[in-house]
């Protein structure tokens, strides 16, 4: 098994030299669940799946070292058996997700706004850059600032920098409890409300508004999650409703459209947004879900306003311009940093941006 | 004369002459007895004068610095404070030392989104101090943090005792504004959680000025806990000390800071400021438990349980709020009383897998009396990031190397294990070699091609952190654990 996938790595190596040789731009590809997210990147198919398998997992440590083609489902089983967990709850969109994937998406779910996003759990990685060189980064300690901090750039890049082969990530003892409360309000007030509430001691892990309702989770230790709940007041949601992880999968009522769905990433006090469709509201205010027919430039627009940005998630035109674009002297840095990395841009080109 | 002695190419009094249109005479220090005071940061082995400095006042004038110097192809060495322990702000005989000492606004407090904009010269502490008031504090507290400032800290990423629970400085920074190498002024973050493309933001975080000027941080605020307790649990072992570190967290706590101190430290600290230390004790941990009220009090009585069990002689709850900083003065001030007992002391950084604290404390003491130097530990255990203080004498002939031998040695150690040459002090000037030692030819490489895409003319902070592939191999050439220390190198500066 193990030598199996040393095989594999070896081969994937092989495979990103070859195509420095030819110039042959590849197409990296994981299980494919989240082929719907940006543009689709333009060359020969590498299918990277077969690399999988745990390295290296002491809960002890509160680390684990996976190769980047396992299955977050498996890993996050794994990881329960142990009390432990991702802290921070990526969304999988679909059952055969790659923990790869997800990184390379750089996806994070409710818990975002209070534990932290996945780059903030990155430890190290392997990776294979665009000359077919096998590179490591960072480690398995919890603090490293030997070198520059690559293994986070990996983190969103969409595979445009460099192929991972594996990962480390710090995990976290999942909480001994959990509680969601609920409250009806009106959307400037559930803004409002998320945010006083962020600024205050309270173990708060969750915070999302359907339209109607301000829901609130809470997570620690029985003691800490009592006395908030106290504090509090409001519904309580039975213990097991799948709330949170149906809101994560995007499989809420809400997100059930024809119509384009937006992500709006905003600063987290901005006030309900002015656009024509609907709006579910998570991250105590910061991300903003909005499924619209309205044209993309007044939803960019509408983002950049605030001081955030706007991609579309699902639907709508694909020969639309669909994403906020970084400001040209940072895009410039975007082309150096690919040349960098991937000088004949053989790896997912198109997938990030049109032109990197 | 026109050009420097080092590098005939740089006309001094033209550069001078070019500052001059856009910031006063007492923003430009160029006379050798002026230059005195920058010619070092924390670590004071190393020093140098530069070719001159410059206190500029807002972001528009750093701007102004960086085109000027990078149309005459002059190198530029940021500087916050100087309590850099790792030579990142040494400065370059051809280059200019670029002070951000005097952008030290804190420009907005927003309260309900949690944030505060500063300007870089902003002291760490002094952000805790200002949003006080709303019941927020900022997470990393660098045992500097008095004096150490905010754009240091971006550079560096540094962490301080809070870190294991709240994070390091790149898990708490939202936006920077940075000047490039050219000279251009760039947003990387945002006010917003994420932001389009690559992660700029964090790839600055810890690149020691290598490749930007942070001009300004919006920095993210956590609310201060309701409560938070601190325990002290002496040992009559350091290793048990060492184990207890991974029990407690294994036991699925995780404590807002858990801290190490053996013998030498504890007393040195106790002799300093009286913090009611164990002195008889070979080894000590601090443990602050944070959270609700009746959180705390929970995990107290757990973690109390759990440090008696893994063996330690006796288990203290800090009594008041003052017995709770008193503690915490002993461990903050650790380096500076570890100072009074030594002419000189060289604080190592390398971080380990907890597992392997034991065993790296038990030979870094073994390398320590081979190399007949005392050795003190005070460190940031949870994170297993160790802190050996090599006391050594500048005056002695030959203990300055011997320092440094004994440091390469212990930071080879922390690679053998698994572990890294630098947790949150940075490569710099110091432990270039040992980079050799961390990453592969292809892998600095890989840094240098990074770098080149933010600074193609290599004007920023050259010469640091990434050391040249070539260098590696005569390094190596010259065998495993012989080791060219950075002050041979540059002859005895
Ligand atoms: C007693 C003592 C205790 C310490 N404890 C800790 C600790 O607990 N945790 C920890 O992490 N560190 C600690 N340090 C190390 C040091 O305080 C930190 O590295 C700190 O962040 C340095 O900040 P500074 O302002 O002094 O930066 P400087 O020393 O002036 O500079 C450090 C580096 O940052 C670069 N730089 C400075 N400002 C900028 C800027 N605006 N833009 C770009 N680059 C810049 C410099 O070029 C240099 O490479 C300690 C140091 C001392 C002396």
């Amino acid at each position: 098994m193990a030598i199996q996938s040393q095989n594999i790595s070896q081969a994937l190596q092989q495979a990103l030299a070859d195509a420095f040789e030819q110039a042959q731009p590849l197409q990296l590809r994981g299980s494919g669940s989240k082929a719907f997210l940006g543009s689709s990147a333009e060359g020969q198919p590498l299918d990277v799946t077969g690399h999988r398998g745990v390295i290296n997992y002491e809960p002890r440590e509160l680390v684990i070292t996976v190769r980047a083609g396992t299955p977050l489902g498996e890993l996050e089983t794994l990881l329960a058996a142990e009390g432990q967990m991702l802290p921070f709850e990526p969304p999988h969109f679909g059952a055969a997700a790659t923990l790869g994937g997800t990184v390379a998406c750089g996806l994070s779910g409710p818990r975002r706004p209070y534990t932290g996003a996945l780059r903030d759990f990155v430890l190290g990685t392997t990776l294979v850059n665009g000359r077919g060189q096998v590179l490591r980064f960072g480690g398995e300690v919890m603090k490293n600032v030997a070198g520059y901090d690559v293994s986070r750039l990996m983190v969103g890049a969409m595979g445009t920098l460099g192929l991972l082969l594996d990962v480390s990530m710090k995990v976290l003892p999942r909480p001994e409890q959990e509680c969601t409360l609920v409250q009806e309000l009106e959307p400037g007030q559930a803004i409002e409300r998320a945010n006083r509430l962020a600024a205050t001691p309270l173990p708060l892990s969750g915070a999302c508004y359907d339209g109607l309702r301000l829901y609130l989770r809470l997570s620690g230790s029985g003691q800490g999650v009592e006395a908030a709940r106290r504090s509090l007041g409001g519904e309580a949601l039975p213990a097991d409703d799948p709330f949170w992880s149906r809101l994560r999968e995007q499989e809420l009522p809400f997100f059930d459209s024809a119509l384009p769905l937006w992500r709006l990433s905003v600063p987290a006090t901005t006030p309900p947004l002015d656009l024509p469709g609907k709006q579910l509201i998570d991250w105590g205010g910061a991300q903003r879900w909005l499924v619209s027919e309205v044209a993309p430039e007044t939803i960019l627009q509408a983002a950049a306003r605030h001081g955030g940005h706007a991609r579309r998630y699902r639907g709508g035109d694909a020969q639309s311009r669909a994403s906020t674009l970084p400001a040209e002297p940072v895009m410039k840095l975007h082309r150096q940093l690919k040349q960098a990395f991937d000088p004949k841009a053989i790896l997912n080109p198109g997938r990030l941006f049109p032109e990197l | 004369m026109a050009g420097s002695v080092d590098n005939p190419k740089i006309d001094k009094p033209g550069l001078v002459r070019a500052l001059g249109r856009f910031l006063s005479a007492g923003q430009i220090i160029h006379e050798t007895e002026a230059l005195r005071p920058y010619e070092c940061d924390g670590l004071s082995a190393y020093r140098q004068l530069p070719l001159l400095v410059v206190l500029p006042e807002n972001a528009e004038q750093v701007r102004q610095v960086m085109q000027c110097c990078h149309q005459r192809g002059v190198p530029v060495v940021a500087r916050g404070a100087a309590t850099g322990l790792s030579g990142g702000a040494l400065p370059l005989a051809d280059g200019v030392l670029l002070s951000l000492a005097r952008l030290n606004s804190i420009l907005d407090i927003d309260p309900l989104a949690r944030t505060a904009r500063v300007q870089p010269g902003v002291r760490n502490l002094a952000i805790s101090e200002a949003v006080a008031e709303h019941g927020l504090y900022y997470a990393p507290d660098p045992s500097s943090q008095i004096a150490c400032t905010i754009g240091g800290n971006v550079a560096e990423n540094s962490g301080g005792v809070h870190c294991l629970k709240y994070g390091l400085t790149v898990h708490n920074v939202l936006e920077l504004k940075v000047v490039t190498a050219e000279g251009e002024l760039i947003t990387l973050g945002g006010a917003a959680l994420d932001s389009p493309g690559y992660d700029l933001l964090a790839l600055m975080i810890g690149s020691e000025g290598m490749l930007g000027i942070v001009v300004e941080v919006l920095v993210k605020l956590l609310p201060t806990p309701q409560r938070a307790q601190v325990l002290l649990a002496a040992f009559d072992d350091v290793s048990k000390a060492a184990n207890a570190v991974g029990d407690v967290i294994a036991a699925g706590i995780i404590p807002a800071g858990l801290e190490m101190m053996d013998g030498l430290a504890i007393r040195a600290a106790e002799d300093f400021v009286q913090a009611g230390y164990p002195v008889e004790a070979e080894a000590m941990l601090l443990c602050e438990l944070d959270g609700a009220n009746e959180e705390v009090s929970a995990q107290l009585a757990r973690v109390r349980q759990q440090l008696l069990d893994s063996g330690a002689i006796e288990v203290r709850t800090a009594q008041d709020e003052a017995q709770r900083a008193l503690f915490w003065k002993g461990r903050k001030s650790a380096f500076p009383a570890v100072g009074r007992i030594s002419p000189d002391y060289y604080c190592m950084d390398g971080t380990v897998p907890r597992k392997r604290l034991a065993e790296v404390l038990l030979e870094t003491s073994r390398l320590s009396q081979q190399f007949q130097l005392p050795v003190a530990n005070v460190f940031h255990a949870g994170d297993g990031n160790l802190h050996p203080l090599i006391l050594y004498d500048a005056n002695q002939p030959g203990e300055l190397k011997r320092a440094e031998d004994l440091g390469a040695a212990i930071l080879e150690l922390c690679v053998r294990v698994g572990g890294t040459i630098t947790g949150e002090h940075g490569v710099g000037h110091e432990k270039i070699h040992q980079m050799c030692v961390q990453f592969s030819a292809v892998e600095l490489e890989q840094f240098h091609a990074l770098k080149r895409a933010f600074d193609p003319q290599s004007l920023l902070n050259p010469g640091k952190a990434i050391p040249q592939p070539k260098r590696c191999s005569e390094y190596k050439a010259l065998g495993g654990d012989t080791l060219i220390p950075p002050s041979a190198r540059t002859g005895g500066e």
